[in-house]
């Protein structure tokens, strides 16, 4: 199906949050995640499901001031 | 020591993360500084991305409390959305909150920063609130709920000091209880010592010591302009006046009318 992750139109695979982050080589890594513009706490993203024409925001740590 | 929210630190001085020469610069630096809160912010990562976790790993090694930043937002619903994330991100509540007006000199929209200061504190954030030197919109976000007010010296990475030091005496004087850091636009250790002098409770920067020629060498140096600053307050400055007023006793000077 297609859904926009980090603002780019993308086809995946995945039908929920955990199965895209291993799509995508997140696994392991220090993010979080807003689905749809609300924040999905780390320990739903195994139940949280996709669907078609989601927006999928993957935030890490970065330098600021 | 100064209290952020109910947490105690010794040092006054807090530091930004960005645009040191090298990873191992930017930890000798925030170790030079003392400083025990960095400022920090959140960005997309890219697709088998580790740039984020690495940066993460060197933070985690300093042993530092992170103050997460919603820089680049220039609407209230970038900013709650962005702290939201933050929120997750870092497992804090603590929030610099920045709504920028003005791409050109980045000052803060007063009525988006109030507006979304009321949002975030009503869900539970701790907000530090990134100003100008106005007093009503300090006011208004003291009434919100802030407990710190961070208001400009001068435009982010601008170096020029502080421009504005009648508001910024006057920001002291009207918000006593008030945690009160300068954050922004400091170029040298003596402007932070300034800031300090005007009893300021704490002094944020980031430029002026990543941008130097050595940014650990400048991070001491900022330290130590923080500490004496903040003494040098505590210990009571005199007033300035117009005139000269001799230091050396004039009783008793030699050859006094001694020429008729």
């Amino acid at each position: 199906m297609r859904v926009t992750v980090n603002g780019r139109r993308t086809e995946i695979a995945a039908t929920r949050l955990d199965r895209l982050l291993a799509e995508l080589d997140h696994e392991g890594t220090h993010v979080a995640i807003a689905l749809n513009d609300l924040v999905v706490p780390r320990a739903q993203w195994a139940a949280t499901e996709l669907n078609s024409g989601d927006c999928i925001e993957i935030i890490t740590p970065r330098q600021g001031g | 020591m100064v209290a952020f929210y109910g947490k105690d630190f010794s040092s006054r001085l807090l530091i930004g993360t960005a645009l040191y020469p090298s990873p191992a610069i930017m930890q000798q630096a925030i170790r030079a500084s003392g400083a025990e809160i960095v400022t920090v912010s959140l960005r997309r990562e890219t697709a088998g991305g580790r740039a984020g976790s690495a940066f993460w790993s060197l933070i985690s090694e300093l042993g530092v409390t992170v103050l997460p930043n919603t820089a680049g937002c220039r609407s209230v619903r970038e900013a709650v959305k962005t702290a939201a994330l933050a929120r997750e991100l870092f497992g804090t509540t603590w929030i610099k909150l920045e709504v920028i007006g003005d791409d050109e000199t980045l000052q803060p929209d007063a009525v988006g920063l109030v507006e979304a200061a009321q949002i975030l504190i009503k869900d539970g954030f701790e907000v530090f609130p990134y100003c100008t030197e106005d007093l009503t919109v300090a006011q208004r976000l003291c009434d919100a709920g802030c407990r710190v007010i961070m208001p400009w010296a001068a435009p982010i990475g601008s170096a020029r000091g502080i421009v504005n030091r009648d508001a910024l005496k006057l920001l002291r004087a009207r918000l006593p209880e008030v945690t009160l850091v300068v954050d922004a636009g400091l170029g040298t250790p003596s402007h932070a010592a300034e800031a300090m002098e005007l009893g300021y409770d704490a002094v944020l920067l980031n430029t002026a010591i990543a941008k130097a020629g050595d940014p650990p060498e400048m991070a001491k140096a900022f330290r130590l302009a923080v500490e004496a600053g903040r003494i040098a307050y505590q210990a009571g400055l005199m007033g300035a006046r117009d005139f000269a007023s001799p230091s050396t006793p004039v009783v008793g000077t030699p050859f006094w009318h001694a020429v008729s």
